[in-house]
């Protein structure tokens, strides 16, 4: 699970041009979007794509992002549920 | 009776330099548009979280639109200034990147960042957020520079009163090639608003 979030933190950071955040920067629980990293809704947009091209997981409903997204450890947890690759 | 304009201030970006009315006050070693870009926009303490999401083309409208607007002393709630922008490669780099994308069907994953910047004219308004302008913008495609169509079609904004002032010009990007004019015009200025002018300006880096 750890190297997941790590994994995660990694790929948060590149897919969605985060200039001068580095993973140490991002803690498990910080909010990835409000007060947090500050995502805005075309990076929600990248994060469902990213949960499918990378862990096969393909969401029906793009609201359920609110949710899954709140933070890395949220993510981490549904991916380990729902991946299929 | 016609109305005269003035062009107040100018600049370009090209060949890994910035200039500001014929001054060149930033040059790089990096030969990767990427690095360049980002080299200046540090240089000139640009402070825009959402950047670095910007596409090439709107990376490289947005600091050249930046740097001249930044000494107007804009307003905070509102700025009447229009943008006429015009090049000739449209979107097309970020075109391709977005096709790239798409062209396997097996693995059929188009980047909802990317596809966003597949129109030219994203790049005006990520200069209108930044500054505030809600007046008129308009991007032009040419086969080249086309100083009689910007001049007559800023001149028209301002004797129309559709705007106090206009930032116009070129932004073109294909493929880390890259050429940024804009200029400044308005009721002031030392330099006349003309199409001798404005293709004199254009060749002058």
């Amino acid at each position: 699970m750890s190297e997941l979030k790590e994994e995660l933190k990694a790929k948060i950071i590149e897919q969605l041009n985060l200039e001068d955040v580095s993973v140490k920067d991002i803690s498990d629980d910080d909010a990835l979007f409000g007060d947090g990293l500050a995502l805005d809704s075309i990076d929600a947009l990248e994060l469902i794509v990213m949960l499918d091209k990378d862990y096969g997981i393909r969401l029906s409903d793009p609201k359920e992002g609110r949710k899954i997204f709140e933070s890395v450890q949220v993510m981490a947890d549904y991916i380990e549920t729902h991946r299929t690759k | 009776m016609s109305e005269i304009f003035r062009i107040k201030s100018y600049c370009h970006l090209k060949s890994q330099t910035f200039s500001v009315n014929g001054i060149i006050i930033f040059s790089d070693d990096a030969e990767d548009f990427s690095a360049f870009i980002k080299n200046a926009y540090k240089f000139f303490k640009t402070d825009y979280s959402k950047f670095f999401k910007m596409d090439n083309l709107s990376k490289l409208a947005f600091l050249a639109a930046d740097v001249l607007l930044k000494n107007e002393n804009l307003k905070e709630e509102e700025n009447n200034i229009a943008l006429v922008f015009s090049n000739k490669a449209s979107s097309l780099d970020t075109d391709r990147k977005h096709q790239a994308a798409i062209e396997n069907d097996e693995e059929y994953f188009p980047s909802p960042a990317v596809f966003v910047y597949t129109l030219p004219n994203i790049c005006l308004g990520e200069i209108s957020i930044k500054h505030k302008l809600y007046s008129e913008n308009s991007f032009f495609i040419f086969d080249r520079f086309n100083a009689e169509h910007l001049q007559l079609y800023t001149n028209s904004l301002l004797r129309s009163n559709k705007a106090e002032k206009v930032l116009c010009g070129w932004v073109d990007f294909d493929e880390n090639s890259y050429d940024a004019f804009l200029y400044l015009v308005e009721n002031e200025g030392e330099i006349e608003h003309n199409t001798e002018e404005i293709t004199r300006l254009y060749n002058t880096l």
